[in-house]
């Protein structure tokens, strides 16, 4: 059967049933948790006598509560004690995998799946975090959930779904030098808007994400639901399976080489059918930054903001005139001329090894301006050894950033790390919605990792190319 | 699980694109382990200054306390996928949403609550919005079964997956059970999957 996508195909192969009221009964290949949208899940199977049907596919870990300088227990705020106490007994209880601080693994839960090797192509992954989509870049199809479903994939290891359309994304050309690929997925919300893929999963290809690293690709992926799509992919192919290769979870020897035979069929046929197909010039996008409360809302690092008087769509205008208000910022300023007073390097959107090294190589020989607070938190205790082994806290260290421990952290705020009053960050996470880093009239420019770190130097945003 | 036809309240407007779950319920409310308590926090941030006195926000105003329809206009629902924001509305009153679209991950989290949350076109939304901001005491009927929102003199059309309608008005929306009783259609799927070794 050719003519199919990877989505029809991973999306078949997972297929149960039809259920009565016409959903596909999809089965779920891999199961990631966190702490904070799992222990109400829990109670529900108590609650039900039910237990959890295939243990050995679900995997625990914690990332959004965790404080990020002092992860000694008990924890200080009580609240986060009794959430890490919660998924400590859960997990044992139920006989679930837990990555906790003692294995060496913990991290932001789309971080160590990739890198444990437990996110393979041709999956079903769903967690109870939108940011789910990160791991579609590995050929899965994976999504966010919430709590009632995290319940139904714990006691059934399934979810009761209603297909996807599939829109392609094609950037062909080359990037210019200095764009990354935090810059190609604000650039793609930013041209089909944060509601554009309702009812989409997103699937990336051409030229642009052929040569693609792994780490760059999940990030594109990773903000597929920031433009409205629940999932969004890349083929796997030769730079898939070398990322994967030799990774904890992963098969080894002969096992190895049929699992790569295997992984290979996933990939969307030659003469596959889209709902929908978009394309863009690879030689048009600039280094990009959000001004305003949607990830949407951004512009080159080169144009002025936008007037909201030039926008026809009544809501859209009533956003953007709400966007300048809560950011204190005016059409028509420069990108440049905005000053910063926080940093932030971090999230499961870039908080990966090549993220910090890209940053580090902005920083070295440099110290951040005065007045702004920077800070790193690599996303899980693996890239924060892989970071320390090539001395990149050192670099950090050295230019004025602080060098944290692994976590979620300021991406969304809810452990210590929160901006005070209305302080104005440049962040490498995926959401500037209002009040999301802590304080509700707090203000969050987004950015690429190169960017933060050039925007930590200089005091405000700046072409990390003029650099 | 019971049935959900028809939805009868006063309703309250929530204007504006892009509201994002984060809006809905800020991340910190998100500490408490149950859900008992999220019918405290629906909007508190914009309903709440920082020593607690009350900001202009509808759920803050007597005339919309008690309503059971919420009314808002495009991608309602966006970003997180927290239930902890479905939850915060429903534990508050809530019992369908009319929107012009709403977040996919957030539609489903409503349905799996055995909560509607249905669209209507712009035009329709807007006048329903008008509605409810001048004669806030007029009583709304959202009917799966036909299909209809009526208000005053108002009757609009809404539209949701058939799938979902089904789930809500057959009482199959809570699918634990739906999917338990193919256990051994899973088993099958599972063994067939190169992977689960
Ligand atoms: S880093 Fe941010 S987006 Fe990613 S899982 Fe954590 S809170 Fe969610």
């Amino acid at each position: 059967m050719a003519k199919r996508t990877l989505y029809n195909k991973v999306w078949d192969a997972h297929t149960v049933t039809t259920l009565p009221t016409g959903q596909t009964q999809l089965f779920i290949g891999l199961h990631l948790i966190h702490e904070v949208t799992s222990p109400q899940a829990f109670d529900m199977l108590r609650e039900r006598g039910l237990k959890v049907a295939y243990p050995q596919r679900t995997f625990a870990t914690m990332d959004h509560i965790v404080p990020t300088r002092n992860q000694k227990r008990p924890f200080t705020d009580s609240e986060a004690e009794q959430m890490m106490q919660a998924i400590e007994l859960n997990t044992k209880e139920f006989g679930v995998n837990f990555f906790d601080f003692a294995s060496g693994r913990q991290g932001v839960v789309h971080i160590i799946g990739p890198e444990l090797g437990l996110t393979q192509p041709g999956q079903t992954i769903a967690c109870g975090d939108s940011h789910t989509s990160t791991h579609g870049a590995f050929g899965t199809l994976a999504f966010g959930i919430g709590t009632s479903q995290v319940r139904d994939v714990l006691a059934t290891q399934c979810l009761a779904m209603d297909p996807m359309k599939v829109r392609r994304i094609e950037i062909n050309g080359q990037l210019k030098s200095g764009v990354t690929p935090k810059d190609v997925a604000l650039y793609i919300i930013n041209r089909l808007g944060v509601k554009g893929g309702l009812g989409y999963a997103y699937e990336y290809a051409g030229e642009v994400f052929d040569r693609m690293s792994m780490e760059g690709r999940m990030t594109v992926c990773n903000m597929s639901i920031e433009g409205g799509a629940r999932a969004g992919y890349v083929n796997p192919d030769q730079t898939t399976f070398d990322y994967l290769k030799g990774r904890e979870y992963v098969p080894q020897g002969q096992a190895w080489e049929s699992a790569v035979a295997r992984w290979k069929a996933w990939a969307s046929d030659a003469d596959a059918e889209y709902d929908d197909v978009v394309r863009f010039d690879a030689s048009k996008i600039e280094p990009m930054v959000t001004w305003g409360v949607t990830p949407g809302q951004s512009v080159s690092v080169l144009q002025p903001l936008p007037a909201p008087s030039t926008i026809a769509d009544a809501g859209e205008r009533q956003s953007l005139e709400l966007a300048y208000q809560h950011m204190k910022l005016k059409p028509g300023q420069k990108p440049d001329e905005i000053a910063i007073n926080v940093a932030f390097i971090g999230s499961c959107t870039n908080g990966r090894i090549e993220d910090l090294r890209a940053a580090a190589s902005v920083v070295k020989g440099r110290h951040v301006a005065k007045g702004v607070e920077a800070f790193v938190v690599p996303g899980s205790m693996k890239v924060r050894e892989q970071a320390m082994k090539e001395g990149l806290d050192k670099v950090f260290q050295e230019a004025g950033f602080e060098w944290r421990l692994a976590g979620c952290s300021m991406c969304l705020a809810m452990n210590p790390d929160q901006l005070k009053g209305d302080q104005i960050s440049a962040s490498s996470s995926n959401r500037n919605f209002i009040g999301r880093q802590g304080s509700p009239t707090g203000r969050t420019l987004l950015m690429s990792p190169a960017m933060v770190a050039a925007a930590a130097i200089a005091g405000h945003v700046v072409d990390v190319r003029t650099f | 699980m019971s049935k959900v036809v028809t939805i009868q309240g006063r309703a309250v407007p929530v204007v504006g694109d892009d509201i994002d779950t984060d809006r809905i319920i800020p991340a910190r409310y998100l500490k408490e382990i149950t859900f008992s308590r999220m019918g405290n926090y629906p909007f508190y941030d914009e309903r709440f200054n920082a020593d607690r006195s009350l900001k202009n926000h509808p759920f803050n105003k007597p005339e919309y306390q008690g309503a059971s329809i919420l009314l808002g206009n495009v991608n309602f629902g966006c970003g997180s996928s927290r239930e902890h924001a479905p939850q915060a509305l429903v534990r508050w009153g809530i019992k369908a949403l009319v929107a012009e679209s709403f977040a996919e991950i957030f539609a489903q989290n409503c349905v799996m609550l055995g909560t509607p949350a249905v669209i209507a076109s712009k035009e329709d939304v807007a006048q329903l919005q008008k509605l409810a901001q001048e004669a806030p005491q007029t009583e709304f009927t959202l009917d799966l079964a036909s299909m209809t929102v009526k208000a005053g003199s108002l009757s609009v059309p809404i539209r949701l997956a058939d799938t979902r309608r089904k789930a809500l008005m057959e009482g199959t929306w809570d699918s634990t059970g739906l999917l338990l009783a193919n256990a051994d259609k899973t088993k099958a799927v599972a063994q067939q999957l190169g992977y689960l070794s």
